[in-house]
């Protein structure tokens, strides 16, 4: 007899363990919980760490959405939305609005998230103050402490080195007002969205067997100095060359045709959902 | 010089640190037994033991004493870099009065260190962060005492860089880059950041060439005369701390063997090892 497979690769036991490492992420907002990251079929710093935080998450009436940089159709995002849909057989989709569970790695969707989604982001480096201090037990006690002057000095140095901070991702915030916290390699652009968001975001680091959480409602702040703001990346004036979005995040690309730089959404499935909005009202206006 | 009437700023009543379990053998009172600090039976070593000292406002208190005989462990638990085995530390202070400050929590003990303390190394590498920019490595102690405005503390550095005479333009290089006089100025001018009433100086002349030497001197003699700090300095050299400290001092096997003015001790030293001390140094 063969065995059935296992319902979203994990063992139950497995999953359990995970959600209750998540339980106690959601209650203590921003602190890093310890987990016992499972082996999965992808080499860790592949987002093994989001996965098994989805593997645990994922219903039978879920519908899952998985984007890498912005980009659904990467062979990452591809590879990861195989492997859930092979397990557990529930449909995948590209548009933000559609999905209960996102997994992303580097960004969060332009479309506000919901009450009813959770975001689960894929984390390379959990802890913020690693930079500064090697050792983990050194930066456990200073988390305990709400000693964050490495994080400070770290943007300090930034400054006077470059004249402004040049973490051009995962620029650390400040989680309800107790600890300092890795949003992941999201450009800045995107820190604002963590900040009361509606829908739970949940953070796993796989290789540093990690789990953290943002849940709903939550203000976070990103660090910024008295007299040098945060800032996210600035595309004021430029605009899709596809879709025509503003305020939103920009690839530059260099065109070798024109020998121009023109910029293109980052979200596809973002960019691919006003195209098709457009199209739309064009056979709308063109039926009348 | 009286000081009847003046309240000691730092005081620290019996302070033992030992690395080891103790036993029966060298847990008897006055410890009988040790060879130098160390207990044979056990292997446990007091690095200090039973250690009481006061610094007055604006004193430099001078300790000196070969090499092991408990200076920089004294200095590391009385930075809270240590922990002590037992002992009293009180400063006088309103926001401290009256409690035994190794006793209180770790992060009191940060907070006293942010705002009350300067700390020079005998070693740079632990004071400094030799990846970090020097005006950075000044900051950081601002940082931690509450600071988060660049410009103001940016400037603050700036100044200090000033008093220690590190060129301005080298500001933003790594103390990695520079001699290690540089590197015990940068670190002077770190310890100074916060404007601490009390500093520490482990053995900061130690390694320089004697010109080098001098000049470090003659600033921290020019830190006490325009800051008013208490100081304690450490040296295995008396010349260092006969050229700066008031009172002195004298260590030997993790005890005070002897105390004084500074003078009186040069002067007429009562321990047989002070005096073979002070006569290598004529
Ligand atoms: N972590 C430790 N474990 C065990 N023994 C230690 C430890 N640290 C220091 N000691 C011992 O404590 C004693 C005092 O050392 P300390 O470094 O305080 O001496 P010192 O007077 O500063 O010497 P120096 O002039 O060489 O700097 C020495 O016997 C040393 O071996
Ligand atoms: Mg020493
Ligand atoms: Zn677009
Ligand atoms: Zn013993």
């Amino acid at each position: 007899m063969k065995a059935e497979p296992q319902f979203a690769f994990l063992d139950e036991g497995s999953k359990k363990e995970i959600r209750r490492a998540t339980l106690k992420a959601v209650a203590i907002p921003g602190y890093q919980v310890p987990f016992a990251s499972r082996e999965m079929p992808m080499a860790r710093g592949w987002g093994t760490g989001g996965l098994q935080l989805t593997c645990s998450l994922v219903g039978k009436d879920d519908v899952l959405k998985v984007i890498d940089q912005g980009a659904d159709e990467s062979v990452n995002a591809v590879s990861i939305k195989k492997l859930i849909r092979a397990t557990t057989g529930i449909p995948v989709t590209e548009r933000t609005e559609e999905a209960s569970l996102i997994q992303s790695r580097h960004r969060i969707p332009e479309v506000p998230l919901t009450k009813d989604q959770i975001l689960v982001l894929q984390v390379p480096m959990p802890e913020p103050l690693r930079k500064y201090e090697k050792k983990e037990s050194v930066t456990k006690r200073l988390h305990a402490e709400s000693e964050y002057s490495g994080a400070w000095l770290m943007l300090f140095e930034q400054i006077m080195k470059y004249g402004r901070t040049t973490t051009g991702a995962d620029h650390p915030v400040l989680v309800n007002g107790r600890y300092v916290m890795a949003p992941s390699p999201i450009p800045r652009f995107d820190n604002p969205k963590m900040d009361h968001s509606e829908a739970l975001i949940l953070l796993g680091a796989g290789r540093e067997k990690k789990i953290y959480a943002v849940p709903p409602y939550t203000e976070i702040r990103s660090l910024a100095f008295e007299d040098h703001p945060f800032e996210g990346e600035d595309f004021s004036g430029k605009s899709c060359r596809f879709c025509g979005a503003t305020g939103v995040f920009l690839d530059e690309l260099y065109i070798q045709e024109t020998g121009m730089t023109e910029h293109q959404c980052n979200d596809t499935s973002h960019c691919a959902d006003r195209l098709g909005r457009q199209e739309e009202k064009e056979v709308q206006h063109a039926t009348i | 010089m009286q000081r009847f009437e003046e309240r000691p700023l730092l005081k620290v009543e019996n302070l033992t640190k030992q690395y080891g379990p103790g036993c029966g053998e060298c847990s008897q009172p006055g410890r009988p037994g040790l060879i130098k600090n160390y207990c044979p039976s056990c292997g446990t070593v007091y690095a200090c033991s039973d250690v009481s000292l006061d610094v007055y406002p604006g004193e430099i208190l001078g300790i000196v004493g070969e090499s092991g005989s408990g200076k920089s462990t004294l200095m590391q638990c009385l930075y809270f870099d240590q922990d002590v085995t037992s002992g009293t530390l009180t400063i006088d202070d309103p926001e401290l009065a009256g409690e035994n400050l190794f006793d209180v929590s770790s992060q009191r003990k940060r907070y006293i260190r942010n705002h009350k303390y300067g700390m020079v190394y005998q070693n740079p590498v632990k004071g400094l962060r030799m990846d970090f920019s020097s005006i950075s490595n000044i900051a950081e102690k601002q940082i931690a005492a509450g600071g988060r405005h660049v410009g103001q503390m940016q400037s603050a550095g700036e100044r200090l860089l000033d008093v220690v005479s590190i060129p301005l333009f080298r500001m933003k290089e790594e103390p990695r880059n520079f001699s290690g006089g540089m590197q015990q100025r940068v670190q002077i001018a770190k310890a100074l950041s916060n404007d601490p009433p009390i500093l520490f100086l482990d053995e900061v002349t130690t390694g320089l060439d004697l010109s080098v030497q001098a000049a470090v001197i003659d600033l921290i003699k020019q830190i006490q005369r325009d800051l008013g700090i208490s100081m304690i300095v450490v040296s295995h050299d008396l010349a260092v701390i006969r050229m700066l400290a008031d009172r002195t001092l004298v260590m030997l096997n993790g005890r005070v063997i002897e105390s004084g003015l500074t003078d009186q001790i040069l002067e007429d030293p009562n321990h047989a090892y002070t005096q073979q001390l002070v006569y290598s140094l004529l």
